[in-house]
């Protein structure tokens, strides 16, 4: 290295001063450039796990530790990377890859979060509010062409997992390994965790009401009040009535309709904005 | 008490005070004076280093510090992959056994931002804090800050580098840590946004080595880059508020490095290997002001000055355990 002038002592003080204003404001600078993915409004489309408080408040309160997505028996949540910004280390569920299919019955992400980013008050799947789920291609729906399925709904490779409460109730089975044949496809209402729930809510009332003659209690939520999708006959222009999809109240955006959805791409998807923007974390 | 403030007026970037030799107490202005007359045992010094010099000695305490440091950080991975919930969460925060644990800069961060705090976090707080305090505060930093053990390595390669004149060493105002720090917990109050967590080197390290790289580490990367050719370990000494949080919590702490001026022979070995030289100022020839004192807060115990003194003028010290360490 070329030999330095001597500096007086004042002279170094008051370079090195300098020097760290520079390496302070290039801190600084680096760190607020984190705002521009939030500003550009890049993250609001990001389905959150159940339970998470408006996106800005949740950003705030998350603080990046990753225990709801070691919890998650499906491993449906993921922590977003640096080009997120501000949202750098905060999950976010990929639906169409993984889907929240409540697997875990209780929550337990929201159970894990140490901050209360996931609102600590929420306990059954029916308060969720993480989305609504839209139908964008009903042309495209095999229901709506009064078409059938028949074999694995995302091929043989697909790495996703559901309850298939009827094979295993506490292991969650890959997709790949469960082939269907249905006459008119509906995967969207026969997997939707919240019409098996009310299913079964069902199940167990009479169950209860034939053998012991009694009716059974339940907390507020813990059967889901509402429906939240089935098939609907629908007349189109050409008078052809035809079945389609309807999304209805009780949908809590779980995305288990977008991950199972055999058309390429998914005709049924969820859209988190809404609720991102205007949700306290939970229907009450 | 004096003494705490002084400590945390240098941890915050101020310069050592320099006590003038005539406010000295008596006993130690006379062994100042009589240092050098032990002329045998200054030779005998010599040689011990000129062999050390040559017999690279082994550094047993930063082995082992190295080897606790991977060994948390790898109870953090595997508990997570082997689902063993040992240690589940990544260093922001996390549960050891089920027991809460956050740290106290990302808690802070939160709490700022947030504005709100629910009972599991303040549990979590306030266990680090207790924690922290009875290990020495900064030791977070050299026996569990994943970033750092990078940062020792890219030192490692800045010394060879700038031995051959291919590196240089800019020294920066300690002060900057410490606006960056205000500048940080202003910016989580006023945009209510976890400003530092996005940049910060410790989340980013853990949570890829838990959850897997990711685009962080580009960052992460330069950061060395900037420390390997322009100046030695810059992130840790000017820039992260992790490392003045912890600071602040190990002022008081039981757990120090302990100086005794009467062994000291003034070789300048412990701050040629010292992350933060300031707190071994008083280890400069007639600096000490006292017999004996314990470093400074920004110490991270990292106890390679330890190792380093060739005269055992440095040892670990915990309040209160008296001769059991």
């Amino acid at each position: 290295m070329a030999q330095k002038k001597r500096m007086t002592p004042q002279q170094r003080a008051r370079r090195r001063f300098l020097n760290s204003i520079l390496l302070s404001a290039g801190v600084a600078g680096v760190s607020l450039l984190g705002f521009a993915p939030v500003a550009a409004k890049k993250l609001d489309h990001r389905l959150r796990p159940p339970g998470a408080l408006r996106e800005k408040e949740f950003l705030a309160a998350c603080i990046k530790c990753g225990q709801c997505v070691q919890v998650c028996p499906v491993e449906a949540i993921k922590l977003a990377d640096f080009l997120d910004g501000f949202g750098n280390g905060v999950p976010y569920i990929e639906a169409r890859e993984q889907a929240c299919d409540f697997s875990c019955d209780g929550l337990q992400c929201v159970l894990a979060c140490p901050t209360g980013a996931l609102i600590h008050e929420i306990a059954f799947p029916s308060q969720v509010d993480a989305g609504v789920a839209k139908v964008v291609a009903p042309e495209k729906c095999l229901a709506a062409q009064g078409k059938g399925f028949k074999g694995l709904a995302r091929g043989a490779d697909f790495k996703g997992k559901l309850r298939y409460a009827e094979i295993d109730r506490w292991h969650p089975q890959p997709v790949a390994s469960h082939p269907y044949d249905l006459e008119l496809c509906d995967l969207c209402v026969r997997q939707c965790p919240i019409e098996l729930q009310i299913a079964q809510c069902a199940q167990e009332d009479e169950k209860k009401r034939n053998e012991l003659g009694l009716v059974a209690k339940r907390q507020p939520g813990e059967c889901p009040p509402r429906h939240a999708i089935e098939l609907r006959l629908v007349e189109s222009n050409d008078g052809v009535k035809r079945m389609v999809p309807a999304i209805l109240e009780g949908c809590v955006g779980c995305g288990v309709c977008e991950m199972i959805c055999p058309v390429e791409p998914s005709v049924i998807v969820i859209d988190p904005t809404e609720s991102r923007e205007k949700s306290r974390g939970m229907r009450t | 008490m004096s003494g705490v403030i002084e400590s945390l007026r240098v941890l915050f970037g101020g310069d050592p005070k320099r006590v003038p030799k005539k406010e000295m107490p008596e006993e130690v202005r006379q062994l100042h004076a009589h240092k050098f007359s032990d002329k045998e045992r200054i030779e005998a010094i010599r040689i011990e280093l000129a062999h050390k010099e040559k017999h690279k000695m082994p550094e047993k305490k930063r082995r082992l510090r190295w080897a606790v440091l991977i060994a948390v950080n790898l109870l953090f991975v595997l508990s997570y992959h082997f689902d063993i919930q040992l240690l589940e969460g990544a260093l922001t925060a996390s549960r050891f056994m089920g027991f809460h644990m956050a740290d106290l800069n990302s808690a802070l961060q939160v709490m700022l931002a947030f504005k709100e705090v629910v009972i599991n976090l303040l549990i979590g707080t306030t266990t680090v804090f207790v924690l922290w305090w009875l290990l020495g505060g900064r030791t977070f930093c050299s026996w569990v800050c994943p970033y750092h053990l990078l940062a020792e390595w890219a030192e490692m390669l800045h010394e060879k580098l700038r031995a051959k004149g291919w590196a240089m060493d800019i020294q920066f105002d300690r002060r900057a840590r410490t606006w960056l720090w205000i500048l940080f917990a202003v910016l989580a109050f006023a945009t209510g946004y976890t400003v530092y967590e996005w940049i910060s080197p410790t989340g980013i390290v853990s949570r890829a080595l838990i959850y897997g790289p990711g685009v962080a580490l580009v960052w992460v990367g330069l950061l060395l880059l900037f420390e390997i050719f322009f100046s030695r370990r810059a992130w840790c000494r000017y820039a992260c508020p992790i490392g003045l949080t912890y600071g602040i919590v190990g002022a008081t702490s039981p757990f120090t490095v302990h100086y005794k001026l009467e062994n000291c022979y003034h070789e300048g070995e412990c701050r040629k290997v010292c992350l933060v030289p300031h707190v071994l100022d008083l280890t400069i020839k007639g600096r000490a002001p006292a017999l004996e004192q314990e470093v400074g807060a920004d110490c991270t115990r990292c106890l390679r000055c330890v190792d380093a003194c060739p005269t055992g003028a440095l040892t670990i010290r915990y309040k209160g355990l008296g001769g059991l360490i």
